[in-house]
């Protein structure tokens, strides 16, 4: 342990060349994402890539309410916090002042599907040339696992302990289908972290969109569906393996709107 | 074409145009002459106009006009936008701005500047769309959650709805606050010969704590009004508390009269405009009324209050509300003179012939109780 400790800044460790570094976008704040989340890695893929690009100092990100509020502990670029559901309405400012950044927002379900419905709809309805990654986790995790407008149908939460019916809670809302049939949707892709495989996907999606945005086409919109062990009441592992049972069937992995040219 | 017309209709004052505009037309161009960079908004009546103005001008001049999907937006979009360095504002009418409240809170703590107008109409509810002055207290107390105050300025003519944009600017970034323009529909409504600013003599200020991007030489900006830890978010609520203390040096208030009066009227925005026809009609009856008008209803002009209360026999303060302003005005007075309120509400405006008989009525009862 300590020895890893001293090499840690090397460029080898324990005699190995150290080909996997923290990216220099990423401030050295450990994140304080429960065990297993797939947020820590969704934060370091996005900024792996604002790294490669080299475009820190021509990005400005949003995260509001939600576990990924203090987002900005974490990525050292410039950054806004906003309240609850109005990142993307918070995005539209900053990117109509500044139309030349890359401008994205990072929201959870809660956020972006129930109270910030409107402004997401609206958001992608006007193409505004940003970024919104949306973590869905079927759950609201800050606030001790609630049902989320994702929660899928007998899913056990704190707000739906008898599992949620949709005589009386309604259906998963898939919101990024519906996002996906307004024409000022550029590009709209649903993704993962639960594996190697997935992790590489969701990162050449990452980067697919930057490359986007400096088009000026409309927006781009991912989806991530990950998990939330502590809310879910599971191991990490446990976690992953219902995820791929009962998550995947409900939102398929994939490309929902590519560009047509 | 449009050009010739425009032209005709100006006068030159003192080397200035002088127009015959609508309150909210006034606004809304004297806010592209302070250079503003985007204006967001969302229709609600009696301030639409302000929204047409923008769509119709921004294209051909500059800065951006974006219709939202909502006031809740609208805010949030303000919020993105002065985060971003930009100066910027939106306005809307009374249940509009009730919808941003929550915005105007986070804007508050995380202590940006920026500019909402509020063109009153008559409440609760969706109520009526006549003007009202029903929103002081929202306006002045804070309005949204947390301890926290805007910068509110009460134009009571067509000419202050232009000017006043620029002084709520220069508050707002000073200060790094949200300021506040508290009209209502009969300011934003009437047309009145107007003097506009002039283009470009609102100067811009740096503002390196924008989120324009992090370059290498600093450390990243973060706009937010999340402080989880309490002792931090005490800091932060002294660091505003700290604010509203130096601004108390920015009140502003009007006299009219007051000199020889021993009756003060104490009434802001277009309460005042018929207060000073009160105080003419009272003095052609031999009753020595003089006005008082709050420019600034935050900060208050609590000071000058006092000092006239020691002076005068009665205060009367005339509202189109149900009586708001008159707490600050009693507290101000602290008991040193009666405090007496006369107002109309639901979007209704007193008539200066209905004051002055409060006014007469107060006066005889004042003398019975004195003989």
């Amino acid at each position: 342990m300590e020895m890893i400790m001293e090499t840690e800044t090397a460029t080898t460790l324990n005699g190995f060349e150290l080909v996997y570094k923290k990216p220099s976008t990423l401030t050295d704040t450990p994140f304080h994402y429960c065990p297993g989340c797939g947020h820590s890695v969704v934060h370091r893929l996005l900024m792996e890539v604002i790294e490669e690009l080299g475009i820190q100092e021509q990005t400005v990100g949003v995260a509001p309410v939600g576990c990924s509020v203090f987002a900005y502990n974490y990525m050292n670029i410039d950054m806004q916090e906003a309240a609850h559901g109005r990142a993307s309405a918070v995005a539209t400012g900053i990117k109509r002042i500044l139309p030349d950044k890359f401008v994205f927002s990072y929201q959870g379900d809660g956020d972006l599907a129930a109270i910030g419905t409107a402004e997401t709809v609206h958001t992608v309805n006007r193409g505004e040339n940003i970024l919104m990654i949306f973590i869905n986790n079927a759950i609201y995790g800050m606030t001790g696992g609630q049902m989320a407008p994702t929660t899928l149908l007998k899913q056990v939460t704190s707000t739906s302990p008898y599992g949620r019916n949709k005589e009386a809670m309604g259906y998963p809302l898939k919101i990024t289908e519906l996002l996906a049939q307004l024409p000022g949707a550029y590009y709209v892709s649903r993704q993962a972290v639960y594996n190697v495989n997935a992790v590489r996907k969701l990162k050449k999606a990452i980067e697919k969109s930057f490359a986007y945005q400096k088009l000026n086409r409309g927006t781009s919109f991912i989806e991530v569906v990950s998990n939330c062990p502590s809310g879910w009441k599971m191991t990490p592992v446990e976690s992953n393996v219902w995820l791929e049972k009962n998550m995947f069937p409900q939102y398929p992995l994939g490309d929902i709107k590519t560009p047509k040219d | 074409m449009e050009q010739e017309k425009i032209s005709k209709n100006e006068a030159s004052q003192n080397g200035r145009e002088a127009r015959l505009m609508k309150g909210n037309e006034a606004l809304a161009e004297a806010a592209i002459r302070a250079g503003i960079d985007a204006y967001f908004g969302y229709p609600i009546t009696p301030q639409s106009e302000v929204l047409e103005y923008f769509t119709n001008e921004m294209p051909k001049r500059h800065g951006v006009v974006l219709q939202a999907e909502s006031e809740v937006a609208a805010i949030n979009m303000i919020y993105g936008a002065a985060g971003a360095g930009g100066r910027v504002m939106t306005s809307s009418s009374s249940p509009g701005v009730s919808l941003m409240q929550e915005g105007i809170s986070y804007i508050a703590s995380a202590q940006l500047p920026c500019l909402i107008v509020n063109v009153s109409r008559g409440g609760p509810g969706l109520g009526t769309i006549q003007p009202s002055q029903g929103d002081y207290f929202q306006a002045v107390k804070g309005g949204g959650h947390g301890d926290y105050h805007l910068a509110v300025l009460a134009p009571s003519s067509v000419q202050e709805m232009a000017d006043f944009v620029f002084d709520a600017f220069r508050l707002a970034e000073k200060y790094r606050i949200p300021a506040m323009i508290l009209a209502d529909g009969a300011l934003g409504q009437m047309m009145e010969k107007v003097i506009l600013p002039e283009e470009g003599s609102l100067p811009k200020m740096q503002k390196p704590w924008a989120t324009t991007g992090k370059p290498n030489s600093r450390e990243r900006n973060i706009i937010t009004s999340l402080f989880i830890e309490p002792e931090k978010m005490e800091m932060i609520n002294l660091g505003l508390q700290e604010k509203y203390r130096q601004m108390q040096s920015e009140v502003r208030f009007e006299e009219f009269a007051l000199d020889d009066a021993d009756i003060a009227l104490v009434a802001f925005g277009l309460s005042a405009r018929i207060c000073q026809k009160v105080v003419d009609l009272a003095r052609e009856k031999g009753i020595k009324a003089g006005l008082l008008r709050p420019i600034t209803l935050y900060p208050f002009p609590k000071d000058i209050l006092s000092k006239l209360a020691e002076k005068v026999n009665f205060m009367l303060v005339v509202e189109m509300n149900a009586g708001q302003m008159i707490e600050d005005v009693a507290l101000a007075a602290n008991g040193k003179c009666p405090v007496y309120f006369k107002g109309r509400m639901g979007g209704m405006i007193p008539s200066p012939e209905e004051v002055l008989k409060e006014l007469e009525s107060l006066v005889e009862k004042q003398s019975v109780s004195q003989d």
